[in-house]
């Protein structure tokens, strides 16, 4: 192929067990014993150096964290026959989440928290700031975007099965990131604090002081005081960029790290091609090929 | 059988007991843990400590709010003379400090009324906050009714909930009168008889079991005795 020649050995596709490991490096040259070794150049020494070099310092980083059996593991792992474009929507999700935070970080360098500025401020960043208007609105846009590929994402586990076992963890996991995701999206709702913002967390807010008995006091802690005031806004502030953020980066790292482990579910209108019955021992001992061989009945015996 | 051989093996060593115990690896004389737990145990322990003595007063940083009660603040909102029994003023008047304009909040101001038997020669302050989920509702004149906006509350003229969502009378203020203006202090809600309790968020009921459901918060002044 020709695309391997482009990645560095490190990261090139395993060879299958089958192959022979002499097929990369191509024949070899067919004057090696006749002509004699031409002493090449300084130049054409330098340059094949050079040419080397990318794949050097791939190499000496590989020899120090041994990434690459895990990176060759986890960017060649099977999926299944049937994989299809619903199930690019987890990867989606990913994308508005990283689009939301580099936004978002770069919409901090110009926003003021505080409870008398911040109106000015995002008001400065829409008019004056060079592309101001586009970032804050890809932040503003992106967040709805994100809420819903997470529903459309969350939807399309659950039609497909692939909730259930042995992947319940991620299910439960993906369940608390729905939830950070939409403190995210309330939190971030005060932010610009116009009209708009205030009274959208007045109403936010006291729907969850209508919990009995915790409700009040939740209300309070998130207001910090009896009404929505001056450290309300830094308090959501702290919580939007800081404090769930980083729980969501977190666990969005234990969700990938489950679905690169546990690899992706095959859709549920796909039939199984291999018998559901676990394989006899004495089926194992024919070979690779005994499974497939088995004739269907047989596989009713064990 | 893997659990007869057991058996008899237990059996056999029971049926020896002068064979003298031998002192567990790791175990010195006269001592009752290893080393090596003992270290665990301690290990755990600083580590442990240290750890509660960054997080608990982080954590009471961020929870000290719900315990805190501001200054009670008294805000002059015009002279006694403005205001009359049959309706209400409006008035606007700072509640929170620090934010601007959007710390201001709204109220309907009258003198207690004696058609409606109420206490005679006071000043009734009645909050434009919705009961529902707190949008600013509005005094209708040609109603005599307050209605709000969002999801059509109705409140009639003493502001006992008389229609849609809202699950209790609107909030009042405490009012007083000093060298002839009359001043509002802080917020406080009613019971559907208008009893007067500790401020409550809008949407949570008050009155009977719900005093315990919705309990009072710490951060509320307490409300008029009166």
């Amino acid at each position: 192929m020709k695309l391997d020649s482009l990645i560095p050995a490190p990261l090139r596709k395993p060879a299958k067990p089958g192959a022979s490991n002499g097929a990369a490096k191509g024949p070899a040259p067919a004057d090696l014993k006749t002509a004699p070794a031409e002493r090449p150049s300084d130049a054409q020494r330098l340059g094949d150096r050079a040419k080397d070099a990318p794949a050097d310092v791939l190499a000496w980083v590989d020899q120090r964290t041994a990434a690459s059996g895990f990176l060759t593991g986890m960017l060649y792992r099977k999926v299944p026959k049937g994989t299809n474009w619903f199930y690019t929507l987890g990867s989606a999700t990913l994308i508005a989440f990283v689009s939301q935070a580099i936004t978002g970080v770069f919409l901090a360098m110009f926003y003021t928290p505080s409870a008398t500025q911040a109106y000015a401020s995002i008001a400065h960043i829409n008019n004056d700031v060079f592309l101001g208007q586009l970032v804050h609105g890809m932040h503003k846009w992106g967040s709805s975007v994100m809420v819903i590929l997470v529903f459309l994402h969350m939807g399309r586990t659950f039609f497909f099965g692939a909730y259930k076992y042995p992947r319940e963890l991620n299910w439960v996991i993906g369940v608390v990131l729905l939830i950070l995701t939409m403190t995210m999206a309330f939190t971030g709702y005060l932010l610009p604090f116009d009209q708009r913002s205030f009274w959208a967390s007045v109403v936010g807010i006291n729907i969850n002081g209508t919990g009995p008995v915790v409700g009040p006091y939740l209300s309070d802690f998130l207001r910090a005081g009896p009404e929505l005031g001056a450290t309300t806004l830094s308090r959501f502030y702290a919580i939007h960029m800081l404090l769930v953020p980083g729980a969501i980066i977190a666990l969005i790292g234990a969700h990938m790290y489950l679905v690169v482990k546990l690899g992706t579910t095959a859709p549920p209108w796909l039939k199984a091609d291999k018998p559901k019955v676990a394989a006899s021992v004495s089926q194992l001992d024919a070979g690779v090929e005994g499974n497939g061989a088995a004739p269907p009945n047989g596989a009713s015996a064990s | 059988m893997s659990d007869d051989a057991d058996k008899q093996n237990g059996a056999e060593a029971a049926g020896r007991p002068e064979r003298p115990i031998p002192d567990p690896p790791g175990y010195f004389e006269g001592e009752s843990m290893t080393r090596r737990r003992a270290f665990t145990v301690a290990v755990q322990g600083i580590g442990g400590i240290a750890g509660a003595a960054i997080v608990l007063p982080a954590v009471g940083f961020a929870v000290a709010p719900i315990f805190h009660r501001g200054k009670e603040r008294w805000e002059a909102v015009g002279p006694v003379g403005d205001f009359v029994e049959d309706t209400y003023r409006q008035v606007i008047f700072t509640e929170t400090e620090g934010i601007g304009d959007a710390g201001k909040t709204t109220a309907y101001v009258r003198k207690s009324s004696k058609q409606l038997d109420e206490k005679p020669n006071e000043i009734v302050a009645v909050s434009n906050r919705c009961a529902h989920l707190g949008c600013p509702v509005r005094f209708v004149e040609a109603a005599g009714n307050f209605i709000c906006p969002c999801h059509g509350g109705v409140y009639d003229f003493q502001g006992k909930r008389i229609g849609g969502p809202p699950v209790r009378p609107l909030d009042h203020f405490q009012a007083r009168v000093r060298d002839g203006q009359v001043e509002l202090g802080p917020r406080y809600s009613v019971t559907s008889q208008l009893e007067p309790v500790r401020a409550r968020d809008p949407g949570e009921f008050t009155g009977g079991v719900w005093e315990y459901l919705y309990p009072p918060r710490p951060s509320t002044f307490p409300p008029p005795s009166g």
